[in-house]
């Protein structure tokens, strides 16, 4: 038994995706068998230990804040699922009253 | 004999001497595609035109001048699909620039030419998780290539391809590199621009080469690293001519033996040609030294802690708006992604996605995503010990060789501890090499395998060193 069970459905809705009913049985198994995995990591004291983020220290890097070109409109919209006007098009966010 | 089966550097040299010219390279190349790619299932897509195009403008005084270079499909290249093998992209995506990688090859003489076949979004280790094509191993064709970068490596080694770059996020150049029986090179963190490789792992990821030979390898570093201001994790570090290393030898240098790279689990037969290669090496001069990395027990659940955390952050971005797929009819804005999201991602992409949410969710984020930091830590300080006693460490690249299809489809666990000898480097962001080291029988299948050489952060020319007299015995 893993000991934490995963609430698939529920971290697929945090993660804005639409899951099957079979594949929510079908993952979450599988994915409490990974978990029951990695509990493994509890073995370890890592009470006073830094955490390790990127593996070479190069921290703050900024570029010189000058104008320079980005991609065009027309190279950028050559992309799109939808567009009108030189503009990307998205289904409507504001509902009626 | 067919040009495609020539290194990079035979055919600069026939090339320089007038004897061919790039064209016949392609020309020779586009048939052997032709011929093989109905059976291997190397590549995704290639463009013939826009390569012969290149091909009769190629300037061969420049160091890889006239030479065709397969791409991950993974990797921009300006007006080509770039699918990562997956539904969501495919036909849905043409790339709007290069990636600074292949401005570079580009500027070296190089042409671009072939999209490789590869895990989908390079989640895998076997290439069967590509969501458009199946890849089989040029050795077995019941067999798979390893993954990611199994297109890649199959390219090479079927003689498809002269060389091919791939990503490495925890193996997937190396492992490939080994079952295909090609050499696959894994940079430092931060030697080679990651501008324009689309993100799996960006603490993790590296592009490198997977070449027929250690000096092609060497060639296309010296072209490819180096720092580039649009990615800010590129190190400016002094890039040298790696060809250089290649003619030193090993006398005098000292080579690790981790002990806990020598486990049950292993193929006693891979386990006996590491250890001839160690035999080898200590014959030319070496000194072998056996050393600890005490951590790597917790490697495999620290990589998959922090892999998935970061690609459910980077694959945010396919969210069906600006590009790639989206839904038919959706009722509401949320359904845009929701759906997009559903039809266009494949199985264990899904996976890994809801794995990396989960260690990143409020309440968990402590337990397991600040733990595998810290457990990381850990295990980039292995390294750094054994580094203090040895020049160069050597291991198995792969417990086992290549398997067949389907053999861990259902458990993808057992899938993930294929990849335990390859992911420290990643975590570390050191350097690693896998080159060729015989075949072993399987049936009637002849399948090849490869040792591992492991380099401390910008080490390669050490590594290329040690990498060149293992190639040579």
């Amino acid at each position: 038994m893993a000991p934490n069970p995963i609430d698939v459905s529920k971290i697929a809705d945090l993660a804005r995706l639409e899951l099957t009913e079979e594949e929510a049985q079908e993952f979450t198994p599988q994915l409490e068998s990974i978990l029951g995995y990695i509990e493994k990591l509890d073995e370890l004291d890592v009470e006073n230990i830094e955490p390790t983020s990127h593996a070479t220290l190069v921290f703050d890097t900024i570029r010189e804040d000058m104008a320079r070109p980005g991609l065009d409109r027309d190279a950028f919209l050559q992309n799109a699922p939808d567009q009108l006007n030189g503009q990307l098009r998205v289904p409507k966010v504001i509902e009626e009253a | 004999m067919s040009l495609s089966t020539l290194s990079i550097a035979t055919l600069r040299k026939q090339l320089c001497a007038g004897e061919i010219t790039p064209s016949d390279i392609l020309e020779d190349l586009i048939s052997s595609i032709e011929k093989t790619n109905p059976e291997v299932g190397s590549y995704l897509s290639w463009d013939v035109e826009a390569a012969r195009q290149a091909a009769k403008q190629a300037d061969i005084s420049l160091p890889l001048g006239g030479i065709p270079i397969a791409i991950k499909d993974n990797i921009n290249v300006l007006g080509e699909p770039c699918t990562c093998a997956s539904k969501f992209l495919e036909n849905a995506y043409t790339a709007p620039y290069d990636a600074s990688v292949i401005t570079k090859l580009k500027e070296a003489g190089a042409i671009p030419f072939g999209r490789a076949n590869m895990d989908e979004f390079a989640m895998g280790s076997t290439t069967d998780n590509s969501a458009l094509q199946q890849t089989n191993n040029p050795h077995d064709l019941t067999r798979v290539v390893g993954g990611s970068s199994g297109g890649s490596a199959a390219a090479v080694a079927s003689h498809t391809a002269i060389a091919a770059l791939g990503s490495d996020t925890g193996g997937s150049i190396r492992q490939p590199a080994s079952h295909c029986g090609v050499v696959g090179l894994k940079p430092s963190y931060g030697r080679i621009s990651r501008y324009g490789l689309v993100a799996f792992a960006s603490s993790l990821d590296q592009i490198g080469p997977l070449t027929k030979t250690v000096e092609d390898a060497a060639l296309l570093l010296n072209a490819m690293c180096g720092h580039d201001p649009a990615d800010s994790t590129s190190l400016n570090e002094p890039v040298p001519d790696f060809t250089k290393a290649l003619h030193r030898g090993v006398k005098g240098l000292k080579i690790g033996l981790p002990k806990e790279y020598f486990v049950d689990g292993i193929d006693p037969r891979i386990r006996e040609a590491v250890l001839a290669t160690a035999k080898k090496l200590e014959d030319a001069g070496a000194e072998l030294v056996d050393i600890s990395l005490p951590h790597t027990d917790y490697v495999v659940a620290t990589y998959y802690i922090l892999a998935p955390a970061e690609a459910s952050s980077n694959l945010s971005r396919y969210d069906g708006i600006r590009y790639g797929n989206r839904t038919k009819n959706p009722d509401k804005l949320i359904d845009v992604y929701r759906k997009s999201r559903a039809e266009g991602f494949g199985p264990e992409v899904k996976r890994r996605i809801i794995l990396g949410t989960y260690v990143l969710s409020s309440g968990y984020s402590d337990k397991y995503y600040l733990k595998a930091q810290k457990a990381r830590t850990l295990i980039r300080e292995d390294f750094i010990s054994a580094f203090k006693e040895v020049d160069v460490i050597l291991s198995p690249t792969t417990p086992t060789a290549a398997p067949l299809h389907g053999a861990h489809s259902d458990d993808p666990l057992q899938e993930y501890m294929a990849d335990l000898f390859t992911i420290a480097a990643n975590l570390a962001g050191i350097c690693g090499i896998s080159v060729p080291a015989g075949t072993i029988k399987e049936g009637d299948s002849k399948l090849p395998m490869g040792v591992q050489l492991l380099g401390p952060h910008l080490g390669e020319e050490q590594l290329l060193q040690v990498a060149a007299a293992v190639e040579q015995q």
